[in-house]
């Protein structure tokens, strides 16, 4: 049963993630990869990592993904724009040889990590050890990645508006 | 294989609460409106002469709706079109797996939490899912191809993104005084006494944090005063301009939904969920028959006093109609219902007095007061919903996200503020 849920999902994920790349409509391929981030979710969910399932729906396909969206439909861009010169052979089978050399560099990385590494503690994921790491062991830098985005907001708003 | 059962049947039981709340919802917005406006309300539609006061107009809506033409435009992107209904409505239906209705269901080595899923992240869960309600709109917005739609589908992304900020805030203050994200924990942490006399509810330990809540449940919901998503005389009926038939009614359906969810959040976090005011479920479990008693006789009079309406528009409406008109008979007919329930009630009393329950039964009575609780105060958060639309007027699309951005999230910061001030400072005081 968890096996072909597992399976169910992950499939469901690299599909989207596919279908993300090879779209030519640029709105669709945002929507496939709100599926491939849903799917992924369900993947934290049956690790139990209750909270990481939740906060992977909520910020990566609820928010974030809805900001991307948002943009593409305000841009509304249409196929004519999105017409790109054919890629020569030469490109196609570098682009080809990159991507199955990068395959099977990780593969081989995969490899080397021992059996037994991957077991996780019962509450892996849960609200309790995730709050005590954000504020408790990576304090300082959780701060630092907020003063961050903080100054990200503020030049927005400075680059957006004409009349400060 | 029980626990699966028991699963089931929970799931179950919370599938047919929100559906069965949707039409109640749709008949409480028709009836209220027109109480309102100082209308009758729909009242025509009738099966064999009964006509429940327009209840069942809502049976010939849906049988008009399944079975209108589904008219798909030529220039729609098809499939994106044809799923963008079912989102909205699939997401909100998720949301109510955490929502608890009742305390623990226990006897002999059973301890049955009454609620579906009680999900680490708890009600996370909730702002989750309804987040991805946005896409349903935008979908239909975008995939309908039309200018119109296309507005009305920004317009609603850009006022649930912005309005998703204060909701969660808001919650925070709820976190912090119950110490916990787990809803049944919060409702059960709102059975105390503050004071040693107010029920320690979420109003009244967070009153700001309630209301901003309750606008932001408001805008969530795409309801008036926020309901911007359309608007007749700006952008036709906004993402679902190009809907007809039973996916335009999804779309509503969705809505209704999503106000049930509201109610049901609001009652849960801000109102004491399940909790009876000044009763605990043990109070209820060692006076089941008591709580069983109180609870029949309230079915007794409130049928009786049915009886006695019944017979008064009998009385009224007989003979206002020709002869042979089976309209003439609805009165005896819903009387007898309700002379019906009376007998029953009274011989529930009879049979139950002096009854010595065992532990299942007086669970399950605590149980029974608690859901009638629960929804007694879902329902009224629904009637709120519906009396606010038609009360206010409806805030300019520009007023609406300063309202959001300027003046709720700095206030929710506020609040989460003082009630952490508020919190030290007891604390250092009791330790």
């Amino acid at each position: 049963m968890e096996v072909f849920a597992f399976y169910a999902f992950a499939s469901a994920s690299v599909a989207g993630a596919l279908l993300m790349v090879t779209r030519r409509n640029p709105l669709a391929g945002a929507f496939a990869l709100v599926l491939s981030l849903g799917a992924l979710a369900f993947l934290f969910a049956m690790l139990h990592a209750e909270f990481v399932f939740i906060l992977q729906i909520l910020l990566y396909a609820g928010a974030i993904m809805v900001l991307i969206i948002f943009t593409l439909m305000l841009l509304n861009l249409t196929p004519e724009e999105l017409k790109e010169p054919p890629i020569g052979a030469l490109k196609g089978f570098l682009i080809l040889a990159f991507c199955v050399a990068g395959f099977v560099g990780f593969v081989r990385v995969l490899r080397t990590i021992p059996e037994g590494v991957a077991e996780v503690s019962p509450d892996f994921g849960n609200i309790e050890p995730v709050g005590r790491l954000m504020l408790g062991n990576y304090l300082y830098p959780f701060e630092v990645i907020s003063v961050l985005l903080l100054v990200a907001v503020v030049g927005v708003v400075l680059l957006a508006k004409k009349v400060i | 294989m029980a626990v699966y059962l028991i699963g089931l049947g929970k799931a179950l039981f919370i599938f047919l609460f929100a559906l069965i709340l949707l039409p109640v919802n749709i008949y409480l917005e028709r009836k209220g409106s027109a109480f309102i406006q100082d209308r009758v309300g729909p009242n025509r539609a009738a099966i064999l002469g009964v006509r429940l006061a327009g209840f069942i107009h809502l049976i010939a809506d849906v049988v008009k709706l399944i079975f209108k033409e589904m008219m798909v435009p030529g220039h729609v992107n098809r499939w994106y079109f044809m799923i963008a209904p079912f989102i909205g409505f699939t997401f909100i239906l998720f949301a109510f797996a955490v929502i608890p209705w009742a305390d623990n269901l226990s006897f002999g080595s059973w301890n049955i939490p009454m609620q579906v899923a009680d999900l680490n992240g708890g009600i996370l869960f909730i702002l989750a899912v309804t987040s991805l309600n946005v896409y349903g709109i935008v979908l239909a917005g975008w995939a309908s191809n039309n200018k119109f739609s296309l507005l009305g589908g920004l317009r609603a992304t850009a006022q649930m993104v912005s309005y998703e900020i204060p909701l969660g805030l808001s919650l925070v203050g709820v976190f912090m005084v119950f110490q916990s994200v787990h809803l049944n924990e919060i409702v059960r942490g709102q059975g105390e006494l503050l004071f040693g006399f107010l029920p320690k509810w979420g109003v009244f330990v967070q009153p700001l944090g309630f209301f901003l809540f309750g606008a932001a449940a408001f805008a969530e919901t795409n309801r008036n005063p926020f309901d911007v998503a359309e608007g007749e005389s700006e952008i036709v009926a906004g993402y679902h301009t190009e809907y007809s038939g039973i996916r335009f009614a999804l779309f509503y359906m969705g809505e209704y939904v999503a106000i049930a969810l509201a109610a049901a959040m609001l009652a849960t976090l801000y109102f004491g969920g399940w909790q009876i005011p000044w009763v605990t479920t043990d109070m209820l479990r060692n006076n089941s028959e008591l709580a069983l008693k109180i609870m029949l006789s309230l079915g007794t009079v409130g049928s009786f006093v049915g009886l006695l309406t019944m017979l008064g528009f009998d009385k009224k409406m007989r003979g206002t109609w020709p002869a042979g008109d089976l309209r003439n008979q609805e009165g005896r007919i819903l009387g007898g219902i309700a002379f019906l329930l009376l007998v029953a009630h009274i011989a529930a009393l009879v049979f139950f007095n002096g009854k010595v329950f065992p532990e299942w039964g007086q669970s399950t009575v605590a149980v029974l007061a608690q859901v009638a609780m629960f929804t007694m105060k879902t329902l009224f958060f629904c009637w709120v919903f519906i009396w606010v639309r038609w009360t206010l007027p409806r805030f300019r699309y520009d007023q609406i996200m300063r309202l959001g951005w300027k003046n709720l999230i700095p206030i929710s910061f506020l609040n989460i503020f003082v009630t952490g001030l508020v919190i030290l400072l007891l604390d250092s005081r009791g330790g």
